[in-house]
Order: C-alpha cells, then structure tokens, then sequence
C-alpha cells in the first residue's frame, strides 16, 4: 500500500457496467515525508474519502475486494483514510 | 494510525516501510504493509509485496492489502 493525498475526482458516465456506482479520485502518492512522488493516479474509493484528505491505496487487482462480489475492473484502490503517520529514520 | 479503513483491516497494524539495497541504502518508495510477526520500527524485515500472499497474513479471503511484513531479519549474509 502507499500513502497519498486526493487531490481531485473524476466523473465519468459512459463506463464498464461493473463501476456503476463506484467513485473514482485522483490521487497524488506521498513519501513519508509527505512530499509528492511518482504522477497522480485515478484510484477507486472504498472509504468515503474525499478531496484534500490523506488515505492510503493498495494497487493491483486487489483494489477490487471491496467490492466482492462484484469484480469490477480496477487497478488501484483507496482503502483507508490516515487518522495520523510518524517515521523514525 | 487509520480509523476509518476497509473491514477487512480490523485490528491488522500497519507499519511504513522502506525497502532497502542489499549494502542497507533506502531503494525506491517507502509503502505501507499490514504486520503479520509483530515487528516495530527501526527492525529490518522480510516484506511480500503480493496482494494473495499478504491477504494471506490477515486470515481472511479477498482482504483489499498488497503488501505484509512476514518475518524479522537476524541477520543477512551476503558472498562477494
């Protein structure tokens, strides 16, 4: 999983019938030190999360378990939204 | 420290990463891995980066992880 920022959403009516219902954001992957890294990626919400806030994402076919049954055609998924993080380097 | 996250997460601890080169300098980006031995900061650890493995580690089927520490490093013992 990575950390990220959302940084935007995205609205898109035409789509696989599976992503019915299912809300898309960008987000933006953070190093620890929260600094951006790597480009903005469009990630499905499992959460509840919103513009601005801090999550955390798990990329890969697993971003589709929250959605179990249903197998929906994604590739990264926010699974939580950070309360706080520490690192000691 | 996540409250608000995806069911299967309950109770899983989530530990920040930095995967590492064999001579111990930082490789690439730190993530996020569910903690499946109990491992704390500063350790060095053995980390799958498998969404079926680390699901694995949290017992429970189609948890939404893509990576889990699996064990702690005693040591590593590397032959030039």
């Amino acid at each position: 999983m990575q950390l990220a920022r959302v940084i935007g959403n995205v609205v898109v009516t035409r789509k696989d019938e599976n992503l019915v219902g299912i809300k898309l954001l960008i987000v933006q992957p953070l190093s620890p030190e929260r600094e951006p890294v790597g480009r903005p990626l469009v990630a499905a919400d499992a959460v509840g999360a919103g513009v601005g806030e801090e999550v955390f994402f798990v990329r890969g076919k697993e971003a589709s378990f929250p959605f179990y049954p249903e197998e929906p055609a994604l590739d990264a998924g926010i699974v939580g939204i950070v309360d706080h993080w520490t690192v000691e380097r | 420290m996540s409250t608000q996250k995806h069911r299967t997460f309950e109770s899983a601890k989530l530990l920040l990463v930095q995967p590492l080169n064999a001579d111990d300098t930082a490789r690439g980006a730190a993530l996020l891995a569910v903690d499946g031995v109990g491992a704390g900061v500063h350790e060095k650890v053995l980390v799958v980066i498998e969404g079926r493995a680390a699901g694995e580690i949290l017992g429970r089927k189609a948890a939404p992880v893509d990576a889990a520490i699996v064990g702690i490093i005693d040591s590593v013992d590397i032959q030039p």
